[in-house]
């Protein structure tokens, strides 16, 4: 079985900084991936080069399609969803704007789909018309992933969820992703440095330094290497 | 050691190709050389602002407004000295440069291009105003010892003489502590400020004298427009022609700036020669085209052509 | 690294960026004792009511001018000195049509459509490729664009008058003691009618809030898959449209066509803007009508400001706000340099 997304010697740049030297991984379709790594390690740039928003060469493939070509529009239309670091909120317009552009590659009515987010954001619902910016940090968060939840996306990209969030809302956060996984069969591909919640929520995971994969396993696998404990868990 | 003998070199050749120039060249065509003359001042002026210090100015044109009429009124109520008409044009546009340079420290970008447009269009509508002491829309000339004395030639050799003269001044300014500041405000203000330089004296020292420039070259503007000077002549459209000579100039090359200067003296003239597009109309559409053209092809204008040459030569 | 705070202090500015910073009220409170104040003038005194009409009337003008650079500001960060020009150039444009022998109102919307079409050809071929490198090139371009256009309507129209007909007819109103030309409810009118039927695109269709958020947040914007470039051309298609009416309603208050049409407009456009906040839509349009009323009522009843001093007097408003409060009556963006 092909994995749903496969990076295959991929390198990126900002400029004349290269900031990924060839980093290759794949995700199973339904499955939740965790990227860990320090600061600087270009886990987010691995999610920018999936959706296409950094300048990238390599090879990679979207359901066996390259995405090699295509740009960040493409890439939303093909299914591929991004939450960015900053969660990427339209601060200045409302909470059912926001929604509405995340299903903005959907042409004609996406009722049914404001329907579904309803059902795991209840509260969003009665926020509709406030200003997205006037929201807590938490409940922008939560509306982020609503919004890449809007247009039925077949890959999640998530960066950084838990920053400046409390544990609390950290955790319903993350029982939420795991709720659309399991349910909805959406494959998550998530950076984190809270390296325990990430391996906690996901079922395999990879590990970044300086642009490269160092290591790379099963959730199981990367909790008990030595390695990880000491740098990522802390013991 | 080699470079400066090249620099001294290449200038001794441009002084005497313009001292000879005259003695080739049609009265018409000196006049239009002096023209390029006259702008080189204001373009160099402009090029200080946004060159060095990196403020932008899109009504020099109001400048050389201040600097005609002053030599036109002295002229015509004292029948002052002509140049001591230019020093006082000089001197009370450095001001009146300073004036606007200090409400400018505190606008960027966009906002500053506003207001000095706004600016342009406005002080030419000045002696409009006050026509008994500014000519209202006839116009101030000059007195008639000067008109006698401002032939074609005598603007020629004092405008390229001021052209010079500023040239020098610039030179001497850049070079020093003061270029020193520019280059490092225009770089970037934040490690300028974290260097010790006072930004708003250097950013309005900066104003003060490229006004002054375009000062003297607005003096010059009149002398050579028959000692005539009223508010159309004044117009936007100078203002424009002196940010396209710096643009085409490229920022931070004295030599770019004569070729900015001759590019904005000639191409209208040398395009009224041109056949379909010959008339005074076509003339504005090679030039807006051409400045077009250049942003781009050439963004930087001739100064980053030469430093791409420099580039290509291995230097 | 205080990642926690930063992405505190993110919301906390978020929030209070959208309350306004409290300002809102008081800007409102104003602007209704303005209302007030011209109503109560208006009913006192015959030429202060018909001053004040025909200021709302010139003052729509300047403010569909002004909501175009506000647009293409937004969009692009490009102060577009050429828009007057452009305006200009459209309104010749249905002059010729006329000329062609189109009714007033076949040319009118058939110069709008032109105008759209002109304005995102020129984005994409001249402003874009230029904007990669700087917004002070792109701000050349538009200088040399002015430039351009005045050359070429010069030279395919000249420069003599021409005549439009005006499509309002001479008929003049008399509500009570004052008179009130047709020609400037109508020019008022159009103006509205075109501000509000863009409002409406930007807040009800899903294009329009495409290009909200292609302004907005460029960067977020391409996450969701907006053509954020297809946005900010469209932005520069509509602004060419608001100042194509610009134009066309600029003229019947001229009575002859010819090229400096908008030049003094583009000052007073510049100074609406400003005034109402150079990224804010609805500040263009409040902006120009009290720069239109404020201008004629100045003209009459200040001795010392004569119709010479209007442009010089937009010119102190513009100083003015940009030094008192550059963002302007309903602006968020700050305009000074780190």
């Amino acid at each position: 079985m092909t994995a749903l997304l496969e990076l295959e010697d991929v390198e990126a740049r900002y400029g004349p900084v290269h900031a990924l030297h060839g980093v290759s991984l794949a995700v199973e379709e339904g499955s939740v991936v965790a990227v860990l790594g320090p600061n600087g390690a270009g886990k987010t740039t691995t999610l920018r080069a999936v959706s296409g928003t950094v300048r990238r060469s390599g090879r990679i493939r979207f359901a066996g399609r390259p995405l090699d070509r295509l740009g960040a529009a493409a890439a939303a239309r093909l299914g591929i969803a991004h939450v960015p670091e900053g969660r990427g909120t339209f601060s200045e317009l409302t909470v059912w704007e926001n929604l509405r552009l995340g299903a903005y590659t959907r042409r004609g009515s996406i009722q049914p789909e404001l329907e579904r987010v309803f059902a795991y954001f209840p509260w969003l619902a009665e926020r509709k018309r406030q200003q997205a910016g006037t929201l807590s940090g938490g409940e922008q968060q939560m509306l982020a992933l609503a919004r890449a939840f809007v247009h039925r996306p077949r890959l999640l990209l998530l960066d950084e969820p838990s920053l400046g969030l409390a544990p609390v809302l950290v955790a319903e956060l993350f029982r939420i992703v795991r709720e659309l996984n399991e349910r909805e069969g959406l494959t998550v591909l998530v950076v984190e440095q809270n390296a325990h919640l990430a391996l906690q929520a996901a079922e395999a995971g990879y590990v970044l330094e300086a642009g490269r994969v160092v290591l790379s396993g099963t959730s199981a696998e990367l909790t008990a290497d030595d390695a990880v404990r000491r740098s990522y868990l802390g013991y | 050691m080699r470079s400066r003998i090249l620099v001294l070199f290449s200038l001794a050749v441009v002084a005497a190709v313009l001292c000879l120039l005259p003695f080739i060249l049609s009265d018409y065509n000196v006049s239009l050389v002096a023209q390029v003359g006259i702008f080189f001042m204001a373009v160099l002026g402009l090029d200080i602002l946004t060159g060095y210090s990196g403020q932008i100015s899109i009504g020099h044109g109001a400048f050389m407004c201040i600097g005609g009429y002053t030599t036109a009124v002295l002229s015509r109520d004292h029948n002052t000295n002509l140049f001591v008409t230019m020093l006082i044009a000089f001197a009370i546009c450095f001001v009146v440069g300073l004036l606007v340079g200090l409400p400018a420290l505190r606008l960027s970008g966009a906002y500053l291009a506003l207001v000095t447009f706004a600016l342009a269009v406005s002080v030419p509508q000045l002696p409009l105003k006050w026509s008994s002491f500014l000519g209202g829309r006839d116009g101030v000339q000059t007195s008639e010892a000067a008109q006698q004395t401002a032939t074609n030639l005598w603007v020629y050799g004092v405008a390229w003489a001021a052209s010079a003269i500023l040239f020098v001044l610039a030179w001497l300014i850049l070079r020093g502590r003061v270029g020193r500041a520019f280059r490092a405000v225009r770089d970037s203000e934040i490690a300028a400020v974290a260097s010790g330089v006072e930004l708003p004296v250097y950013k309005t020292l900066a104003f003060g004298i490229s006004a002054a420039f375009a000062g003297v070259a607005g003096s010059l503007f009149v002398l050579a427009n028959n000692g005539f000077a009223a508010p159309d002549e004044f117009g936007i459209f100078l203002s424009l022609q002196i940010l396209i000579g710096a643009a085409v100039a490229g920022l931070g090359s004295l030599w770019g700036v004569l070729v900015g200067a001759a590019f904005v003296g000639l191409l209208p003239s040398v395009s009224s020669s041109v056949p379909v597009i010959g008339s005074a109309h076509g003339q504005d559409v090679v030039f807006g085209a051409a400045v077009i053209l250049v942003m781009l092809v050439l963004p930087e204008g001739f100064a980053g052509l030469v430093a791409r040459l420099r580039k290509l030569a291995g230097a | 690294m205080a990642t926690a705070e930063t992405s505190r202090l993110e919301s906390l500015r978020n929030r209070s960026a959208a309350l306004g910073a409290g300002s809102t009220p008081i800007v409102m409170l104003l602007l209704v004792a303005v209302a007030v104040a011209l109503l109560v003038g208006s009913l006192r005194s015959a030429t202060f009511a018909q001053l004040t009409v025909q200021g709302l009337a010139v003052g729509s003008v300047y403010g569909s001018l002004a909501l175009a650079l506000v647009l293409v500001y937004r969009a692009t960060h490009v102060v577009n000195f050429a828009q007057g020009e452009l305006a200009m150039a459209t309104t010749y444009i249905a002059y010729q049509l006329i000329q062609w022998g189109l009714s007033y109102w076949e040319a009118f919307f058939a110069t709008l459509a032109i105008a759209f079409l002109l304005g995102t050809v020129l984005e994409v071929t001249l402003i874009r490729p230029v904007l990669h490198r700087s917004v002070i090139a792109a701000v050349i371009v538009t200088v040399g664009l002015f430039v351009l256009i005045d050359g070429v309507v010069d030279w395919i129209w000249g420069g003599d008058f021409k005549f439009m007909p005006s499509p309002f007819g001479t008929r003049i109103y008399h509500v009570g003691s004052v008179s009130i030309a047709r020609l400037y409810i109508g020019m008022f009118v159009v103006v509205i009618i075109s501000v509000l039927l863009v409002w409406a695109l930007f807040r009800f269709t899903k294009l329009g809030l495409g290009m909200r958020a292609a302004a907005l947040r460029p960067a977020e914007a391409a996450f969701v898959g907006v053509r954020v470039e297809w946005m900010l051309a469209l932005g520069w298609g509509l602004a060419a449209l608001l100042g194509a009416v610009a134009g066309l309603m600029a003229e019947p208050s001229q009575f002859t066509l010819e090229p400096t049409l908008m030049q003094p407009i583009l000052v007073y456009a510049f100074a609406a803007a400003v005034l109402g906040g150079l990224d804010s839509p609805a500040g263009a349009v409040v902006g120009g009508l009290l720069i239109g009323v404020a201008l004629n009522l100045m003209v009459q009843y200040v001795p010392a400001i004569t119709s010479e001093l209007q442009a010089p007097t937009a010119f102190a408003v513009i100083l003015a706000v940009l030094l008192i409060k550059p963002s302007g009556l309903f602006g968020h963006r700050e305009v000074r340099r780190v």
